[in-house]
């Protein structure tokens, strides 16, 4: 039973089925974010506030730092592994055709991470009362952020490295979920291609108005 | 054509290899990349130097055995096929060609260019096989197959086992040849009884082995000489969740 439930096609599908939650949960956020766009302060204070209260959410927001902690600790061991499984290289570097960005999954994860935990410190450590700020007034914290041009650029850079992970992750996971074949297989890359652009650039283009304007 | 070879050279196993560079001179586009190796090791052995070692059998890429990792491709540059069909009309003259020999865990040196890949032999035999008493062949059509579905098991009945996706693969994984391993059982009717057991043996000997998870690069799938495509390996995975 052990061999079944930690074996690589078994880590993968876990991976798989994670990275997915995780895909849902971008658009929603996103949402919130692009209420940044109003001059009104008031509806994404209070989107934020009732993300921050609402009892289902709270439930939701366990669920989802479980799956951040699983989709990060399977990518690292799974990692680990894939690395241990080839001791010793190759000289001459590997020319084989792979998918676009399929190879660098661990490099623009990490990056995400990077970017994740400067985000807590931003927004959640506020809410926990360890970073000084107003958790009622998000708003201001992340107009204030946003007028730093070195954080604006730095987020910028993170949500590029998220497209590239984006655009390989959810063609991967519905391929480890068993979801494809050579019909599907055309249509899942070209959602895959819209997602990774439409989310990335729906995040990026909020610091580019507040600039702007 | 002139060439410049730098060849991995390694006594055995155990022992550390370095890289040998040979000039060899005379080599005609129209022969294969194994004749010029031939050719590189009667040249060789006339000089009363150590050939090189390497694999190959068959010289009609069927038989699997003459892998090798030519200039950062297994089987060399050209797709869909191995390295005896491989024609040295695909290279300059005066070119260097660096040869090394698969790199993963479960194919450990044999000698130079020569890697045991009996790991791939021993998922075979966990479960890579059908249990049917011995005696007279039943009647061919007794048993409806639906064309698309033998057409896609023989398409994933082509592979050789000879080990160029895992050498291709980042992660030095064995999924595309274990994938079209199991589709060739999975597709047909007389593969479905044991179809279970099957695919959970593979994969627990397939980890047993030693060899890495799947990425989903596709590496394995534009190295493979016989084309096993990467959708095999999502029914892989179908497979083995159903066999949960």
């Amino acid at each position: 039973m052990n061999k079944i439930l930690f074996s690589a096609v078994s880590k993968k599908f876990v991976m798989a089925l994670a990275g997915l939650f995780l895909l849902l949960f971008l658009p929603v956020h996103l949402g919130i974010n692009l209420m940044l766009l109003k001059s009104d302060p008031e509806p994404f204070n209070s989107a934020a506030h009732f993300m921050a209260t609402f009892p289902l959410i709270k439930v939701v927001e366990v669920l989802l730092f479980l799956t951040i902690l699983i989709h990060i600790t399977y990518g690292i061991f799974l990692q680990i592994q894939n690395w241990l499984s080839r001791p010793v290289g190759y000289k001459v570097r590997n020319k084989s055709e792979t998918g676009a960005f399929s190879r660098f999954m661990i490099w623009t994860g990490g990056s995400v991470l990077i970017f994740l935990v400067i985000h807590f410190f931003n927004f959640y450590f506020i809410k926990l009362g360890l970073v000084e700020g107003d958790p009622e007034n998000f708003y201001s914290v992340a107009w204030q952020l946003f007028s730093i041009p070195g954080y604006a650029i730095l987020y910028w850079i993170c949500f590029l490295l998220l497209g590239f992970h984006l655009y390989h992750a959810l063609q991967s996971a519905f391929q480890t979920l068993g979801l494809s074949n050579e019909f599907w297989k055309p249509v899942i890359r070209a959602i895959s291609l819209i997602y990774a652009i439409a989310v990335p650039v729906g995040f990026a283009i909020i610091p580019l108005v507040i600039w702007l304007f | 054509m002139k060439l410049k070879l730098k060849i991995w050279k390694q006594k055995n196993a155990a022992a550390k290899g370095r890289f040998e560079t040979y000039d060899l001179d005379g080599v005609a586009p129209e022969m294969s990349f194994v004749e010029m190796l031939a050719l590189l090791n009667q040249t060789l052995i006339q000089q009363g130097r150590e050939p090189v070692a390497f694999d190959h059998d068959c010289h009609e890429g069927i038989c699997g055995s003459c892998g090798m990792y030519i200039n950062g491709y297994p089987h060399g540059p050209v797709k869909g096929l191995t390295t005896c069909l491989l024609s040295m009309r695909h290279f300059k003259d005066g070119e260097t060609i660096v040869i090394e020999p698969w790199r993963a865990k479960p194919f450990p040196v044999v000698k130079d260019l020569i890697v045991d890949r009996s790991a791939l032999d021993k998922i075979q035999v966990a479960g890579g096989f059908i249990s049917v008493s011995a005696g007279a062949a039943p009647e061919a059509n007794a048993l409806p197959v639906r064309k698309h579905n033998s057409d896609l098991a023989f398409d994933s009945a082509v592979c050789i086992g000879c080990g160029a996706c895992v050498a291709a693969c980042k992660n030095a994984s064995a999924m595309l040849f274990v994938s079209a391993k199991i589709s060739q059982y999975a597709l047909l009717p007389q593969g479905r009884p044991e179809a279970k057991e099957r695919v959970r043996a593979m994969i627990a000997e397939m980890d047993k082995q030693g060899f890495g998870s799947c990425s989903n690069t596709g590496a394995c799938e534009s190295q493979c000489p016989k084309q096993i495509k990467l959708f095999n390996i999502a029914r892989l995975n179908r497979e083995y969740y159903k066999a949960l």
